[in-house]
């Protein structure tokens, strides 16, 4: 975008945050920046081994096949090329065993790697190993494939009609059907779903058809809710596919030694990419070590990273030497998950003063053609929690397509419920005229807001929620009334309209465990099972621990990133549950590690250890009198052996937790937790998001003057980088509202937008150079620190502001589906009502 | 195959002579430039067609490096798997991220477009030969530090060298200018407001400790 006149304005000064703390809410620099900006910092890619093969994927050339004979014999002849890796190669679907002892049946429609029935363009069929990538590359080049080509579909309404293509051979849409004797949804199976030819009559009149779903709940009284509303709209809105694009590829480099394999790849967990990878291999966990120091970037595509990288584990066995596989950005594109794509339809009763009385809510997800995404569920919960309608019912239905998988991606289905109901609300606002910031506040979730279907006659309900006060905050931050009075205003072809939207997410989970160990130098190192994916929660959360113990951090070590390292249970980074979950975690850590110091105490020099408090590196009689150093207490530590050095873990901790206070046994005061803190409700976090656009209506194009984020996230443990998620989750939104899609060829299944070029992420120049954000610092009330996640919060915040924004400028009749375009805006401007096809997938 | 792409060693490498040096190599174009092929490797097996690999000398963080390099091979191909350079990321393979930027003669290029053999007897930097033998850090590097710049970091060799090359023509920039003048580099954490504080940090640092 450019024609930018912008003020230049100096940053705001940070707010002062973690009042009365020494550590929490402060600045610091995390222990893994220094490599990082030196070039130091190996990820998977950078990693090389003495004598490693290089391997490159034969790719799907068609939407959905099978593939009938692989001729691979002048490949194979080719000097340098070592081995073949086909989907026959690949161990039979592990069944996974949950830590309360049930297993759950390995799904017969699960994604494995490699196929000999490929269901999207660019799955990979094959692999080939050779001595460098350019043999491995040819060696693809010369194999010869027989496929028969099968049906396939591209967008979710094309299989839903009467008589319409199927995706997997055995259906099209996710069900959970109840299995008999059991009391909830079992697991997920594919099965066929098709609408009658009555339901789709609304398409022709641009209008979601909304045929029979599996999955519907409902609570309160919809229909006195519309018949008491004072306005009720019936809109449709399409959100978009966005592939996660990640700088960082899938890249995976792995070898065995004695019958254990090494894997290198980036991934956001690293304690719990470990059984996720010993599954996909189908071998023992005790036989998977796993390196992932720097990972770079995943917002959910590499929870516990991709099965992909089995590839490079399986053809280093069959080799018997080490392996790389580096993907490629194309490659990236097809086997690198996206956000699915929702049609969705809302009929949203208001007051007059604009309470929601009643929402009707229906969505189509677009899953892809692999495991079940949670999106279409998620996004029913997420709006009935923000905005608190009096009469809900949500319908969804989760469609399997031939187009790349998808995965859950920051914010996953918040961002597509709220991108299709914030629409719907600034317009109720203009019809009703009542204010944006004020409709919004009087149907904000407050304190123990409820949400989601009843559950034996019940909604659940949030712990806490604080979103007024930070709507309120980021109102006047912005300056939101005197911008009002001045927008929309025209000035020449620009035209300048501001926006505001609620969002929120998931916030944190718990039960995990933490681990310590204070060695005899009195240094402590916390080890660290979280993921280093660029959040800073893998260092941040023991910033808690280190406070209760009143250590300064310069004599904290944070041990991260490989699973010999004796790592303790601990959550997957996803979700945005690490801070809060690891932080709780921490805490019980650090006062399990006070009471040890204490009765070491108290054995030593008497008394009760009840009597001894510990804080600045000692452990002391209350009011004076004998203590001792951390370091000394270390040393006691061994010498008492049993629970204080490691030789005993507490008996509830994790077995995962259990081997690695084993490992650590004797080296100082070992002390390990699980966090078994109260929680009442659900922990979410809300922001308020607001923006200012300038379109000019002679080319359509837009850029964004000013943009704001106002979080109630809890309390604040790391100020820089919580305003790193703050405003990067928010341009990670803004990116589905100015210009991020997939494009696909309908006729042939082909992907357009394979490159960053065609799907571009905000660049520097799409974002205001001075960008805001607050945080209300309000601790949770339900969590021992206080504080709660923030990755996924702010996304939906990010693109509705900016939808909102420019319907402020433009009008209502303008778009009906994210992204908006130059060409959106000229097309729509000119005719005078929305010019692009209201519901096609991909366009 | 012809002699005249290497011994030319254009001033500039543009994306013409980029894929004029490619396509003479003979080899194929759609791919080969950002395969890795090293002959080292080999075992002493015979290669499948003529791709000869030429022993050149080139200049990089003010040490004269020999090294073996095909005709089609990329600079950020030499730096990452023949020289051990792995700061230098490559995040798109062409031209579109901007995470394999170091700079040529202190002007900033994409190593992932630039022709190995093109930059002899030119000075190369990368991420690596930003700090000081004795470990101290370049203003541009400690003014990330200072701010805590980048989330995941792959992008961030790429925005420093960018920086510090933008940073020759214009000491003193605005937030606006700086921004423009790194705009070539894709941050995809999106972290553009904190990179930003933190490379202006960086321009103070460097106006600092000239001035001392």
């Amino acid at each position: 975008m450019d024609n930018k006149k912008v003020v230049e304005t100096a940053k705001t000064a940070e707010r002062p945050y973690g009042a009365g703390y020494k550590l929490i809410g402060k600045n610091y620099t995390t222990p893994d920046l220094y490599a990082k900006v030196t070039g130091q910092a190996k990820y998977a890619e950078d990693f090389r081994a003495d004598g490693m093969l290089f391997c490159k994927l034969l790719l799907s050339p068609m939407p959905h096949a099978r593939v009938k004979r692989i001729h691979a014999d002048e490949a194979l002849a080719m000097p340098g090329v070592k081995a073949i890796l086909t989907a026959n190669d690949l161990p039979a679907p592990a069944d996974t065993l949950t830590d309360n002892g049930t297993v759950i049946k390995a799904s017969k429609w699960g994604e494995r790697g490699l196929t000999n029935e490929p269901v999207y363009q660019g799955e990979p069929i094959l692999a080939v190993a050779a001595v460098d990538e350019l043999t491995a590359a040819e060696a693809i080049e010369k194999m010869e494939i027989d496929f028969e080509p099968l049906p396939f579909v591209t967008d979710p309404l094309d299989t839903l009609r009467p008589g319409g293509p199927n995706p997997r051979t055995d259906g099209n849409v996710w069900t959970r059907p109840t299995a008999p004797g059991s009391q909830g949804p079992g697991a997920p199976v594919v099965t066929e779903l098709k609408w009658t030819k009555a339901d789709f009559s609304e398409l022709a009149k641009g209008r979601l058809p909304m045929g029979k779903t599996p999955d519907e709940w409902s609570y309160g009284d919809l229909d006195s809710g519309f018949k008491n509303a004072a306005l009720v709209l019936d809109e449709t809105f399409v959100t978009p596919d966005t592939s996660h694009q990640t700088l960082e590829t899938r890249s995976a480099m792995a070898y065995w030694q004695n019958g254990k394999v090494y894997i290198h790849t980036g991934t956001q967990s690293t304690a719990q990419t470990l059984p996720a990878i010993a599954r996909w291999l189908n071998i023992s966990p005790d036989n998977v070590v796993f390196i992932s120091e720097y990972t770079g970037g995943g917002f959910g595509s590499k929870i516990t990273g991709g099965v992909s990288m089995i590839i490079a584990a399986l053809l280093a066995k069959k080799t018997n030497t080490p392996v790389m596989m580096r993907i490629s950005r194309e490659e990236e594109t097809f086997i690198g998950r996206a956000r699915p794509g929702f049609q969705g339809r809302m009929k949203v009763g208001f007051s007059k003063e604009g309470r929601i009385t009643a929402l009707d809510m229906f969505v189509i997800c677009d899953n892809g053609p692999y495991d079940a995404v949670g999106d279409a569920p998620s996004s029913g919960r997420i709006v009935s929690l923000l905005y608190q309608p009096q009469a809900m019912r949500w319908r969804g239905v989760t469609v399997l397509t031939n187009t790349p998988p998808r995965s859950a991606q920051s914010s996953p289905g918040g961002l597509q419920g709220i991108v299709i109901i914030e629409p719907i609300i600034a317009k109720a606002a203009r019809k009703l005229g009542v204010d944006q910031v004020a409709i919004r506040r009087i149907n904000c979730p407050e304190g123990k807001a409820p949400f989601g279907p009843l559950l034996q006659g019940k909604q659940q309900y949030a712990t806490s929620a604080f979103l007024k006060e930070a709507l309120d905050r980021g109102a006047e931050q912005f300056r939101w009334s005197e911008r009002i009075a001045r927008s929309p205003k025209r000035m020449g072809s620009k035209v300048r309209g501001v926006g505001v939207s609620l969002s929120c997410y998931v916030g944190g989970t718990i039960g995990f465990d933490g681990l310590l160990v204070i060695k005899p130098d009195g240094r402590i190192a916390f080890q660290s099972g979280i993921g280093n994916l660029g959040t800073e929660s893998v260092m941040d959360v023991h910033r808690a621990g280190a406070e209760v113990l009143g250590v300064p951090w310069e004599k904290c070590d944070v041990v991260w990133g490989n699973t010999t390292k004796s790592l303790p249970f601990t959550c997957v980074s996803g979700g945005s549950q690490t801070t809060h979950a690891m932080t709780r975690a921490a805490y019980a850590t650090a006062m399990d590690a006070k009471k040890k110091l204490q009765e070491i105490a108290a054995k030593k020099l008497g008394g009760k250890p009840e009597q001894y408090e510990v804080a600045n590196e000692r452990v002391f009689r209350k009011g004076g009198g004998a203590g001792m150093t951390l370091a000394q207490a270390a040393k006691y530590a061994i010498q008492l052996g049993g629970v204080y050095d490691g030789h005993e873990a507490p008996a509830d901790v994790h077995k995962l937790t259990k081997a690695s206070v084993a490992a650590l046994a004797g080296q100082g005061l070992v002390a390990a937790a699980k966090d078994t803190y109260p929680r009442d409700g659900s922990t979410f976090s809300y922001v308020a998001s607001f923006a200012e656009v300038e379109v000019d209506i002679e080319t359509g194009k837009y850029y964004i003057v000013d943009f704001l984020a106002s979080g109630d996230v809890g309390t604040v443990i790391h100020p820089r980088a919580l305003g790193g998620q703050m405003l990067g989750r928010s341009t990670l939104g803004i990116g589905h509202a100015i210009g991020q899609k997939w494009v696909f060829d309908p006729h042939y299944g082909q992907m357009v937008s394979k490159r960053f070029y065609q799907s571009k992420p905000p660049t520097i120049l799409d974002v205001p150079v001075d960008m805001q954000w607050t945080a209300l610092d309000i601790p949770d009330p339900e969590t021992p620190v206080g504080a709660r996640g923030v990755g996924e919060p702010p996304v939906a915040g990010g693109c509705g502001s900016i939808l909102n924004a420019l319907s402020d400028a433009l009008g209502d009749e303008i778009f009906q589906r994210a992204p908006v375009n130059a060409d959106t805006i000229l097309t729509s401007l000119e005719a005078g009502r929305p010019m692009q096809h209201p519901l096609m997938a991909h366009i | 195959m012809t002699e005249k792409t290497s011994n030319d060693a254009p001033k500039a490498v543009s994306r013409r002579n980029f894929i004029k040096g490619v396509i003479t190599s003979g080899v194929a174009v759609s791919s080969a430039g950002y395969l890795f092929r090293a002959s080292t490797l080999l075992h002493g097996q015979q290669l499948t067609g003529g791709v000869g690999e030429r022993l050149i000398t080139l200049n990089v963080n003010g040490q004269q490096r020999r090294v073996d390099v095909m005709k089609q091979e990329t600079l950020a191909s030499t730096l990452r798997y023949k020289l051990g350079l792995t700061g230098t990321k490559l995040g798109c393979d062409r031209a579109e991220c901007g995470s394999c930027t170091v700079l040529i003669d202190d002007i900033p290029h994409y190593s992932c477009s630039v022709l190995a053999h093109t930059v002899r007897g030119r000075k190369v930097m990368t991420i690596e030969g930003l700090a000081s033998a004795d470990g101290t850090l370049h203003p541009v590097q400690q003014g990330v530090i200072d701010e805590q710049g980048f989330q995941c970091a792959f992008c961030m060799s790429g925005f420093i060298m960018t920086a510090v090359g933008y940073l020759k023509t214009n000491p003193n920039p605005t937030r606006r200018e700086l921004a423009n003048g790194i705009s070539g580099c894709l941050c995809r954490c999106q972290d553009y407001d904190k990179i930003l504080t933190a490379l202006m940090r960086g321009a103070e640092n460097s106006r600092r400790s000239k001035l001392g």
